[in-house]
């Protein structure tokens, strides 16, 4: 109860919403995925983090919400620090940060209205969820979400699995929106989409990260895409931030830094 | 060596070769022992084509008027002793299966514990559970009921424990994201992944279950095998016989069913 009340306290001081501090992630003891990772995320709008394949990129976005946990370091978000939350603590917490998927991870076999209604888990009571009773309140909300990810009511009792990739991505967004966050993660959100969906899914999460002022961060590997949507980038390489600015700052030597190599960026 | 040699490919090695010759060897061995150690009559055995030419000729034909009095509704107590022997496993097998289910609970020993008891009710016979509770309760309905429930704990909760397992990890990891609580998980997450394996499985065993309680009367748990008991004590041969026809004709028609309804769920 008394954790509940300082998280709302904190939110009214003017403080970055997500502050990660000496970040350390080891799978295997002695071989460090992430190494030490320092990154303040203040403001709205979309944070490419680029980086090669297997340089902790995924890893650091699911230390943030604690699908994965650190080996060491403070996750502040919210006034909170994740990395010491217990189980019951870490749940609400989770509650304010909403989080889309590669493979976007909707329940297959549920309608896309459902789906979205799911994003309300954390709030609703048991037995509402068990006989899909949602308050009235959630479900008018849950049809405006749908409305503003692109996708109209007559797809709210399609089932999921029924829709396209680039379809199952904006059901993925409602879900993360319904949660009414403060803080977007995205893994890899257009990495199993076509050229023209992927901008399109990147351009509707940079619309509703202005319009709901919610910092999103977006793990990315289409440099390309992150230049184009990203106020920011963070570069990755082997587990450090070894570029950090906004996208007109970032030179061919900083591309050639990140992925190594040279001669295929131009 | 030259590359003639290096490219010569035999399938087996020369000491595979002799261990596979030594397999053969023992099964031959075994074959002829256990035929030894059987002692088969051969008087019994050059006679059996006559003995059952007799017995079919003292069966046909059948004596009619023994359905309206006895097998009807012995027949209908044999399908009520199946139904409620499995509605009952379904209910005891179903909270067992997530606790065997290693991704839904992740404690070895609660997993082991669920194992255990599959087991135990899989490798005892359900005549053998009925003789038990034939013990405990008296003869009758009850005791099959009970039998028929004991027998099914094991199949129902091993199976549908593994279909749980398979059940995609994305999906939950979207709900734990959003902070939803461990019953939501199960509710939202698993159980729609599960929901066609767990109601194809109901339906497999009830169908196994008609043909098992039809022999419990045997044991005088209740139902059809207890009227055939008493006829074959009495050498009726034409009672045996319709009580035979109407089992087969039953069993055809659950397994008919239960296939329509399956094909439909999946």
């Amino acid at each position: 109860m008394a954790k509940t009340e300082q998280i709302h306290m904190s939110s009214d001081r003017r403080q970055p919403a997500l502050s990660i501090k000496a970040l350390r992630k080891e799978y295997r003891p002695g071989q460090p995925v992430l190494r030490n990772i320092n990154l303040d995320i203040a403001e709205p709008g979309i944070t490419a983090i680029i980086g090669p394949s297997g340089t902790g990129k995924s890893t650091l976005i699911r230390c943030i919400n604690r699908l994965v946990n650190p080996t060491a370091g403070e996750i502040w978000f919210d006034g909170i620090d994740m990395a010491g939350l217990d189980r019951r603590d870490l749940r609400k917490a989770r509650r304010h940060i909403g989080m889309v998927f590669q493979e976007y991870n909707l329940v297959e076999r549920l309608s896309v209205i459902e789906n979205v209604l799911c994003g309300r888990l954390g709030y609703v009571p048991a037995w509402r969820a068990f006989f899909r009773r949602f308050p009235e309140k959630d479900v008018e909300r849950a049809f405006q979400l749908l409305d503003s990810v692109g996708l109209g009511a007559d797809f709210a009792t399609r089932r999921a699995d029924q829709l396209s990739g680039g379809q199952r991505q904006r059901v993925g967004i409602a879900r993360a929106l319904m949660q009414e966050p403060k803080l977007m993660l995205a893994d890899e959100p257009t990495s199993s989409l076509d050229p023209k969906t992927s901008v399109e899914i990147m351009e509707l999460l940079s619309a509703l990260s202005t319009q709901g002022a919610i910092p999103v961060l977006v793990n990315i590997h289409n440099v390309g895409l992150a230049r184009r949507f990203a106020g920011r980038i963070v570069g990755m390489s082997e587990g450090e931030v070894v570029f950090d600015g906004p996208p007109s700052d970032i030179t061919d030597e900083d591309l050639a830094k990140i992925y190594g190599g040279e001669g295929w960026y131009s | 060596m030259n590359t003639a040699q290096q490219a010569r490919w035999v399938r087996f090695t020369p000491t595979e070769r002799i261990a596979r010759s030594m397999v053969y060897i023992v099964v031959v061995v075994a074959v002829i022992w256990s035929l030894k150690t059987v002692e088969v009559i051969p008087e019994f055995l050059y006679d059996a084509p006559e003995q059952t030419a007799d017995l079919l000729s003292r069966m046909w034909p059948f004596d009619w008027g023994y359905y309206p009095t006895v097998v009807h509704a012995a027949m209908i107590e044999t399908i009520h002793i199946a139904t409620l022997g499995t509605l009952l496993s379904l209910v005891a097998a179903l909270p067992l299966a997530f606790m065997a289910a290693r991704n839904f609970t992740p404690f070895p020993v609660l997993n082991w514990v669920a194992q255990f008891i599959f087991v135990t009710s899989r490798s005892v016979n359900s005549l053998v559970w009925a003789l038990l509770f034939v013990a405990i309760f008296g003869p009758g309905a009850l005791a099959g009921i009970l039998a028929i429930a004991f027998r099914s704990i094991g199949f129902v909760g091993r199976l549908f424990g593994e279909a749980l397992e398979e059940a995609q990890k994305g999906p939950i990891e979207a709900l734990n994201a959003i902070g939803a609580p461990g019953s939501m998980v199960l509710a939202k997450g698993y159980w729609p992944q599960a929901e066609p394996a767990f109601w194809s499985i109901a339906l497999l065993r009830w169908d196994i279950n008609i043909r098992e309680s039809a022999v419990l009367g045997l044991v005088g748990a209740g139902g059809i095998g207890l009227a055939l008991n008493a006829s074959l004590d009495n050498l009726y041969w034409d009672e045996v016989g319709l009580i035979l026809a109407v089992i087969l004709l039953v069993v055809m028609a659950t397994e008919i069913i239960s296939s329509k309804i399956r094909a439909r769920i999946i």
